[in-house]
């Protein structure tokens, strides 16, 4: 194990290592030299364009694509345009930036996705240079015109272009620039000379780095780090400036001594790494510069080039992959000669253990006695996750199992998770996957994203075998890859539509949550549409199948599933689309047969198009329905005429739908508007759309008695009706002559009642006893409770005898001033209980 | 018939006048009625708990300022005018300014007037408004002013919408998004889905948008609060509703959770109109059909708080003195009243006598409360002398006595007699037409000659424009002519032969939902609704749910509720189920919940009523539950009333 610290290099008070990850399988014969080289970061796939500036048609380029190990995905010869900048999107997309600011989207395997383009000003002005960066918001792509300005697009899936403001003073290609993202927005950082700007939406800033070192006359290489936290400068005189990215604070400056340009620069800073650094590349030499004035320097024997990650750089040359980064703290502890860290006796304790030696027991207790055991536990599993070798790994985690053993209270969960995060990083590290995460590099990315990147790579076994290892939830994890590999597999050509449908039916049958309209898409975009209609068979949610139906022009499949399916909002969709897509008749053919869509329609029509309401009404020849229709727009009408002529309509309509009594009723009603017109038009009151009920009553009210009885007579209006209205009329008016001459004029169809009541009503006491003596003898007791009589309602009820009435008049009694006539009560009702 | 309630009115009318003599007297010092008052609605020992519906209001809350904080800076706020109440339950001005909404605005269709540059319309997902916005923002493009606008569908958004935005070309123009507020918790045991149209909607229209919401909301309980272990249901939209839940349910991921309720029962408002259009006599019903209740929140008028302003109350169970009267029936509200304010008297008079200590301690703890309950006090007794002063002037008595015989079935000449002179006198237009579908129900459907002469008087005092709203009322089969000739057969086939095998079926339901005939003589004979006339009722101690009319009738809708749960399920009730319809169904859920024993939650059950549910309802629940020793929560489109009902099936003014 000695040699674990063979390949570490100190620097200041770290240490930094050198870690061989692949002996590359790709057989490059020139190396990466002349080749514009793309590779994703998080181990992601690498793209080559070989001769990109060769420009004959008869030596065209070729472009490349390779896992990071170096095995060959994709191959083929590049026939647009050139190609100024390679670089992969968040989702291990390629984007290839032409000259004329087309950029054009291929996935892992070289298909051609789709393009956009950055814009006319960019493809007038031509595309000097660009960067392909990654933010929150997704990838985002720069480009330096011609024109010697900025166009910025943040995301690409959602393209914005923002063209960013001039930098003054600036005669050709800025000596440098980069891209950070910054208070929710990119920006851009210029150097032309020793000026340094800040472009973002609005302006443009001059800015000056503190403490930049002043015999620099030029800035001609800086880099961002990964979180774009930090920024690193180096100037023609030699010097690496490092600070915050916001250029509020200087963190150090190193002179490299070397003052020819370099080929890249990248930093190599993890998470809590102890001082910032950075890699400065030359041809054949790489240096290491951080806080203290020495550096580390690598030989190189080839082209590289520099890939940067969350937690160091990965070094990629014609035959190597490498990764270089600071030693991490507990590795540090454990492993630096000497340490007497509680990890490290830990391992040396294990170590004697296994020799079946008793210092194993004097060091556990040299830890055990300054109780850092727990410590030491942590910090072998902390160890385990940064290592490499499948062999230091288990070492580390044999020695912290050993710890543990000696723990009652020591949770488990940290070294469970990371002997499966293991297990899992170093399956994917494998030479035939090719994707070289980190441990650290893993927890940032999620479970979830290494799946995706699986699947991207049609991994689907060994994606679906993580997910099952590290139980996934099913609806995130296994069902997501199978609905990819359906996708996938609905895309094979030679394989016939019933045997797909099956053996994707057959491989998702029991996986929750499957989308088989996404699949039945995909089925369809490849040309596919029987296959499409099968598989949307299996979909059970009607919401997802309709839409597709549409698309594929099944509109009367669609129409009839989301009938089916109950949903109403479903069928407005198909009911609309087809509106559109089909003429008027056929239209209306195809509703009359779906009578749920034709009502649904209506319902629409009532509230947006009146006229086709009434067109669909006369092509049932749904007479009820028309006639209702005419009913309602007459309301609307202001103009008397109109109306009349609207109800005319109705009645029309009423008779053809042999309902006389609406057709009567709506005569009735145009007799009346008539009527009234005249007498508003004679008499000047308002009277037009008035019930007749309430016609009548303005009439009375005003005196109009004549009138009131004409339409008494023309309309028939039943003889109670009349008698209460009149009664009710003349009493508002208090016209006690006039009413008495009415309950005078013949025998009242309604009693004396209700002549009584509203009196009283209307306070009127000694009119109200006029008319208690023409009460039938039914309603005498009440009649005289009416008035306030108690005698004579007393009287009343021992005349007819019954006992109910006696009742109610004893109740009203009072028991104060009513003694005797209780007493007279109580004993009539007494004598009418013994019969 | 006559006796018993004679009795509850008479004797209500005498305790009103003691009540009210000694109440100006500064509270009263006996009552001898008030001491035996033995009260429906104590709750029992050992009633379970139920869920805190309050997560609902604060999920509802975060979702909302989540879409606020989607169009960043100021903006103002359009509400439609109906989401006003619900929304103040769930967010106030307040918590609205936080997110920087500046003004706030009601949809009223018209012009606006507003300087801001963002535009948020938070809505009901309807056409009308929908085509108000794109006029807005074709009008602003016209006049060359740039502003963004967002609209805010809740609970959810229909496409028919989005067709609108872009057949006026403006989809491009707004962003829109969904805020799914689906429940809104009106009481620890009332959740409403606060949409009146869901009636006129489903039932009137065949209009089956919502039917994806209430399944929602369904979901959203699940989620939030655990499975059930059965459902039961009836009606075509329960049916309907269940399986738009089942599709979701089997969607989304299953998660295995301790139920919060045992059981679910779906009941459609079809199946029982009698209850809804009967008047309401228990006292929140009361308060309800008077001062009408909006979204848990009654306004007082000046003749109630006896001053010359209105005063805003909130009706649920933290007013104490509510949660004592509200499931009451009327008539022993007075006693009740007056026996607490006795009460409160002695509480104050406790401070004569008091030392500087006890004093101060009981204003620190006695006063406020004291105080608290004073206030309520005087409010709902003011509350009690308006509706009894508006229910005798109108002859209330005389309409209670004909809707117990219209459900008894006894005495229908005079009945008839009694609703044509109520059409003639122009008493109310609203309430002449309940009457009217009273008869039609219990009669199923009136005589040719009745059908015609009412109508036609009906028309000649509210005018011609309700030949639309008889039309309506046909078509819901609650005001219908009897009829000898056309069947319902006749009418299928006819149809039928347009439509393919496949929809026949469904077509079948919906004509026969359609044209269904109300059986009610038959099904109150067979689940005993109306108890015998004659026998004596005493309010004071209900014996089974009828208290609620009164001791006249036991609702449809909870007697069948009562009768499933009590079986298990619809064996036994095929006759009943028949009648109604059919359309029954029972499943057992999936969380396999027989091996529990009787927790908490099993004694919960969750009765959702599609088209609205009255307060005289969720009082005879409420009733139910304590007699049976589980509670009930009732989920429901929207609280409604006869008025109500009948108001949205009016078709007067459109």
């Amino acid at each position: 194990m000695a040699f674990v610290t063979a390949n570490w290099n100190p620097l200041g008070e770290a240490f930094y290592r050198k870690i061989e990850l692949y002996e590359m399988g790709w057989n490059l014969k020139d190396g990466l030299r002349e080749c514009l080289v793309a590779a994703a970061p998080y181990g992601g796939p690498i793209a080559l364009l070989k001769g990109h500036n060769r420009r004959s048609p008869s030596a065209r380029p070729q472009l490349e694509i390779y896992s990071s190990s170096g095995v060959p995905l994709a191959s083929f010869t590049w026939k647009s345009g050139v190609v100024k900048q390679l670089g992969w999107t968040v989702s291990d997309d390629l984007l290839c930036v032409q000259e004329d600011g087309t950029v054009l989207v291929y996935d892992l395997f070289g298909g051609f996705k789709r393009h956009f383009s950055m814009g006319n000003e960019v493809s007038q002005s031509q595309v000097l240079e660009t960067k392909i960066f990654h933010s929150p918001y997704g990838t985002g792509v720069a480009i330096f015109t011609g024109a010697l300005r900025f166009t910025l697009a943040t995301n690409i899936d959602d393209i914005k272009l923002r063209r960013l403001p001039e930098v003054p003073g600036l005669q050709g290609a800025p000596t440098c620039w980069a891209v950070l993202t910054q208070d929710r927005q990119s920006k851009v950082l210029v150097a032309n000379g020793s000026h340094l700007f800040v472009l973002d939406n609005t302006a443009c800033t001059h800015v000056t780095p503190p403490g930049l070192s002043p015999q620099a006359t030029s800035i001609v290489h800086m880099c961002v780090s990964f979180s774009y936290k930090y920024l690193a400068l180096l100037t023609d005189s030699g010097h690496v400036w490092m600070g915050t990215s916001n250029l509020k604070e200087k963190l150090s400056e190193v002179d490299t001594k070397i003052k020819s340009s370099p080929k890249q620069m990248a930093w190599c800073r993890r998470p809590k790494s102890q001082q910032p650094s950075a890699v400065v590349m030359w041809d054949g030499l790489l240096v290491v510069v951080g806080e203290c004035n020495e550096t580390i320097q690598y030989h190189l024997d080839d082209d590289s080039i520099l890939v940067p990650e969350l937690d160091g750089v990965r070094i990629i040359s014609g035959t190597h992959h490498e990764l270089l980064q600071e030693v991490p703290g507990a590795c540090e502890e454990i492993f630096k000669i000497a340490s007497m860290a509680p990890g490290a006796l830990l391992l040396e304790a294990h170590k004697e253990y296994e020799k079946e030696s008793q210092k194993a027991d004097e060091y556990l207790r040299e830890i055990k006695e300054q109780s850092l055991l727990s410590e030491a536990v942590r910090q072998c599993v902390e160890a385990a996750g940064h290592e490499y070798e499948p062999e230091t790994q288990k070492t580390l985690l044999r020695a912290a199992s050993f710890g543990k053993c000696f723990l009652s209270n020591f949770p488990p969960e940290q070294f469970v998770i990371m002997c499966r995060d293991l297990r899992v990083l170093n399956a994917v590290r494998d030479f035939t996957v090719g994707i070289p995460l980190t441990h650290t590099q893993f927890k940032q990315m999620t479970v979830q994203v290494l799946i995706d990147r699986l699947v991207y790579r049609k991994l689907y076994p060994l994606a679906i075998e993580i997910c099952r290892y590290l139980k996934t939830p099913e609806y995130q994890g296994v069902s997501r890859v199978l609905k990819h590999w359906a996708c996938y597999k609905v895309q094979q050509k030679e394989e016939s539509d019933e045997i797909i449908a099956k053996t994707v039916s057959v491989k998702l049958a029991d996986a929750a949550g499957i989308s088989y309209s996404e699949i039945a898409t995909k089925a369809y975009e490849s040309g596919r549409t029987e296959l499409a209609i099968k598989l949307l068979e299996f979909e059970p949610r009607s919401g997802e199948q309709v839409p597709l139906l549409l698309k594929m022009k099944k509109s009367p499949l669609a129409l009839s599933k989301a009938i089916e399916s109950g949903d109403t909002d479903l069928v407005y969709t198909v009911v609309m689309y087809l509106k559109n897509e089909l003429n008027r008749g056929d239209f209306f053919m195809m509703l009359r047969n779906q009578p749920v869509a034709l009502s649904l329609y209506k319902q629409f029509c009532k509230h947006q198009e009146q006229d086709t309401l009434k067109d669909l009404f006369n092509q049932d020849d749904d007479h009820e329905e028309l006639g209702n229709f005419y009913v309602k727009s007459s309301y609307k009408e202001q103009r008397l005429e109109a109306r009349i002529a609207l109800l005319q309509s109705a009645v029309d309509e009423y008779y053809k739908a042999k309902n006389e009594f609406s057709a009567k009723t709506t005569e009735d009603e145009m007799r009346l508007l008539r009527f009234q017109r005249k007498l508003e038009e004679e008499k000047g009151e308002t009277l037009v759309g008035f019930s007749l009920h309430e016609t009548m009553t303005t009439l009375l009210s005003v005196g109009l008695h004549k009138h009131a009885e004409q339409l008494y007579k023309d309309f028939r209006v039943p003889d109670k009706r009349f008698w209460w209205l009149k009664l009710k009329a003349l009493a508002v008016k208090e016209d006690w002559e006039e009413l008495e001459k009415f309950a005078k004029s013949k025998k009242s169809p309604i009693g004396y009642l209700p002549f009584v009541e509203v009196c009283i009503k209307h306070h009127n006491k000694p009119e109200a006893k006029k008319y208690v003596s023409k009460v039938t003898p039914e309603q005498k007791v009440k009649a005289h409770l009416a008035v306030g009589d108690m005698e004579g309602a007393a009287e009343a009820a021992i005349e007819r005898r019954n006992e109910s009435e006696i009742s109610t008049v004893l109740s009203r009694c009072s028991t104060t001033t009513d003694q005797l006539l209780m007493e007279r009560l109580n004993r009539a009702k007494a004598t009418v209980a013994k019969k | 018939m006559t006796i018993f309630y004679d009795y509850g009115w008479n004797r209500l009318n005498r305790i009103q006048n003691h009540f009210r003599k000694k109440v100006d007297e500064v509270y009263p010092a006996s009552d001898s009625v008030v001491g035996s008052l033995h009260m429906a609605h104590t709750e029992r020992r050992d009633a379970p708990e139920l869920p805190d519906f309050s997560l609902l209001k604060r999920l509802a809350r975060d979702q909302l300022i989540f879409l606020l904080e989607q169009l960043p800076g100021k903006k103002d706020l359009f509400i439609d005018a109906d989401l006003m109440s619900p929304l103040d339950r769930i967010a106030n001005v307040t918590i609205l300014k936080q997110h920087e909404v500046d003004k706030l605005y009601k949809v009223e269709l018209k012009p606006i007037v507003s300087n801001s540059d963002q535009l948020c319309f938070l809505i009901r997902p309807r056409i009308q408004t929908v085509k108000w916005i794109s006029d807005l923002v074709n009008s602003d493009k016209v006049a060359g002013r740039f502003r963004r606008y967002k609209i805010i569908f809740t609970p959810q958004k229909f496409y028919a919408c989005e067709t609108v935005l872009e057949e006026q070309g403006v989809y491009g123009d707004v962003t829109i998004d969904e805020w799914n507020f689906y429940i809104l918790p009106l009481d620890d045991d009332i959740l409403s889905l606060e949409l009146p149209e869901f009636f006129r909607d489903n039932f009137l229209e065949g209009d089956q948008r919502w039917v994806t919401t209430a399944g929602s909301a369904l979901h959203l309980l699940q989620t939030v609060y655990g499975s059930f272990s059965k459902v039961y249901g009836i009606g075509r939209c329960a049916k309907m509703v269940y399986e738009s839940w089942r599709e979701l349910m089997e969607e989304g991921e299953q998660r295995t959770r301790q139920p919060e309720f045992a059981k679910v029962f779906l009941i459609d408002r079809d199946v029982d109109y009698v209850t809804p259009l009967c008047s309401q006599v228990v006292y929140e019903g009361l308060v309800d059909d008077i001062f009408r209740i909006k979204c848990g929140s009654v306004e007082f008028g000046p003749d109630v708080t006896s001053s010359d302003k209105s005063i805003k109350v909130m009706l649920n169970s933290q007013d104490k003195v509510f949660n004592e009267i509200r499931n009451e029936h009327f008539s022993n509200v007075f006693g009740f009243l007056s026996q607490k304010a006795k009460n409160l008297q002695t509480a104050y008079d406790k401070r004569r006598g008091m030392d500087i200590q006890q004093m101060k301690a009981f204003v620190a703890d006695e006063l406020k409360g004291l105080k608290q309950e004073h206030r309520l006090l005087s409010l709902h007794i003011g509350a009690s002398e308006s509706m009894m002063k508006k229910k005798t002037k109108q002859d209330f008595q005389e309409l209670l006595k004909t809707e117990h015989s219209l459900l008894e079935g006894f005495e229908i000449r005079e009945c008839i007699t009694y609703i044509e002179e109520h059409i003639n006198r122009q008493v109310s237009m609203i309430e002449s037409l309940r009457l009217l579908c009273l008869l039609s129900i219990t009669e199923n459907g009136l005589l040719s000659k009745d059908y015609r002469s009412l109508k036609a008087q009906y028309l000649q005092s509210y005018g011609i424009e309700h030949l639309l709203t008889f039309a309506n009322l046909r078509q819901l089969g609650i005001l219908e002519e009897q009829q000898a000739g056309e069947t319902l057969t006749v009418m299928e086939s006819r149809v039928g032969k347009l439509v393919n095998d496949k929809t026949v079926g469904k077509l079948t339901d919906a004509f026969s939902s359609l044209a269904k005939k109300s059986n009610f003589r038959a099904l109150s004979k067979r689940l005993a609704l109306v108890p015998k006339s004659g026998e004596e009722y005493d309010l004071r101690i209900p014996r089974d749910m009828a208290y609620i009319f009164s001791g006249a009738y036991i609702p449809l809708s909870c007697k069948l509720i009562e009768q499933v749960l009590e079986r298990d399920g619809w064996t036994g009730l095929e006759e009943v189920t028949r009648m109604l319809n059919g359309q029954d169904f029972a499943v057992t859920g999936g969380s396999g919940s027989e091996a529990r024993n009787r927790t908490d939650a099993q004694r919960i059950v969750l009765v959702m009523f599609l088209g609205g549910c009255t307060y005289s309802e969720i009082s005879a629940l409420r009733f139910l539950g304590k007699e049976r020793g589980c509670r009930f929560i009732v989920v429901t489109t929207a609280i409604t009333n006869s008025a109500r009902l009948l108001e949205a099936l009016l078709d007067n003014h459109a």
